[in-house]
């Protein structure tokens, strides 16, 4: 195994990605018609709740459309060249960065055009902001991982959400609880328990799935 | 040869039915006699999580021995689970339309965090199921197995404990420990907890002797 630095990878991640712009632009356009589709249906919500579960219904469905590709694309030719030059734990971690980087931008898109085309309801605009960043952030770990998963079992994109709904949903409880709080305007300190539940599933989900990667990496 | 916890087991929970049905209990608002449904439901639960844990114990150790045997094991403790899941959802149901007035109900964390269980033991078995490569199922299957298990117990155990449960104990609600859950209840309800537990070790001691069989027979 040759040693190649972790940077080099997230590097390739990004040179494979914007190689090919029809996928980042396929999803761009994924995400405005959805949003849009959603505003033509609901003309005006009134209700946070109703406003705030559409919400996170759309970026559940774009964020498992953006990473069942991430190792969907790699093909057997390609896995044996990984196994080869890679270490499973960089290999890992540079996908579960990439794909942070990635959804984070891509919340971020998706509140903006959801906000325009919807309106915006958010009273504690900080506080979403940093629910919307550490939800992505935890479903990127989950999702590589499923990814990798589904990638090894038959390469099917509804094999991955069958595997992701269930383990992502005390993750999408937490955040649509949290989200909702700064929908409404609560204090920081009411809020703060569920920020803190947040982080710590970041962390559990991001070791999981650096440790139990290893052992999907041997074919 | 059958071994004696297997008996103890039988036993245990014979007695629990007999005596569970008999001994007094304490007289609440609301609750009234379906107070004993702690004898059966709970201690179901409690098998169907010991198993999930057997599950995840087997498929840690496949993927440190890399062996077959832990792959079936880990398989067969997650049906067994899953089994138990029913009667323990069918005796919540009903206990919930005697006390709530309704079988299900989307307010209660542990109803949702049940139902996501079922659901991703129910993935875990596609999953498996979408797999020829009998070593290749073992990892892949054990990996999905850890995850999911870390999940569900967020899901179950943390998650519930933020918010008001309907359930006695939590949110308010009346306490079992408050009502000398010490004296009458405990003499029933650890007794079924372990009997529940030996049975579903029982179960799973056979269906793994099954499919070794079935095993043997395919390869003849």
């Amino acid at each position: 195994m040759i040693s190649v630095p972790l940077t080099h990878l997230i590097k390739k991640e990004f040179l494979i990605e914007f190689r090919q712009k029809s996928t980042l632009a396929g999803i761009f356009v994924y995400i405005i018609s959805t949003v849009f589709v959603s505003a033509l249906c609901f003309k005006k919500i009134i209700n946070p709740t109703v406003w705030n579960a559409l919400f996170w219904v759309i970026f559940l469905f774009i964020t498992i459309n953006v990473s069942s590709k991430s190792f969907l694309q790699e093909t057997k030719g390609k896995g044996l060249f990984n196994y080869i030059y890679y270490n499973p734990r960089h290999f890992i971690i540079s996908k579960i960065i990439y794909n942070m980087l990635l959804m984070a931008t891509l919340s971020l898109l998706t509140f903006f055009f959801y906000s325009w085309f919807v309106g915006s309801m958010v009273q504690n605009m900080g506080m979403y902001l940093l629910c919307l960043l550490f939800s992505s952030t935890a479903f990127s770990g989950v999702l590589s991982l499923m990814s990798a998963i589904a990638s090894k079992a038959s390469n099917n994109i509804s094999l991955m959400a069958i595997l992701s709904f269930p383990v992502l949903m005390p993750l999408i409880l937490v955040s649509v609880k949290l989200s909702k709080f700064a929908i409404d305007g609560l204090a920081w300190s009411v809020s703060f328990k569920y920020l803190l539940i947040l982080v710590m599933l970041n962390f559990v989900v991001i070791a999981l799935a650096t440790l139990l990667f290893n052992y999907l990496w041997k074919d | 040869m059958i071994k004696w916890w297997k008996i103890l087991g039988a036993l245990l929970i014979l007695y629990t039915i007999v005596w569970g049905l008999q001994n007094s209990v304490p007289r609440l608002d609301i609750l009234n006699e379906t107070i004993r449904n702690v004898y059966y439901h709970v201690p179901i639960w409690f098998a169907m999580l010991f198993q999930m844990g057997v599950s995840v114990w087997f498929a840690i150790k496949q993927l440190s021995k890399n062996d077959l045997k832990s792959d079936i094991l880990s398989d067969q403790a997650a049906q067994v689970g899953l089994f138990f899941s029913i009667p323990g959802l069918l005796t919540g149901c009903m206990w919930a339309k005697f006390t709530w007035g309704t079988w299900w109900t989307f307010e209660d964390p542990k109803l949702n965090g049940v139902a996501i269980a079922v659901l991703i033991y129910l993935a875990y078995f596609i999953l498996r199921s979408s797999i020829i490569d009998e070593l290749k199922r073992a990892r892949i299957a054990a990996v999905y197995n850890i995850f999911a298990f870390v999940m569900m117990n967020v899901f179950i155990m943390i998650l519930p404990r933020l918010t008001d449960s309907l359930h006695p104990g939590n949110g308010g609600n009346a306490k079992f420990a408050q009502y000398d859950m010490d004296s009458n209840l405990r003499t029933v309800f650890y007794p079924a907890v372990i009997g529940w537990i030996l049975m579903s070790l029982w179960i799973l001691d056979i269906k793994y002797r099954m499919t070794l069989l079935k095993q043997k027979q395919h390869e003849d």
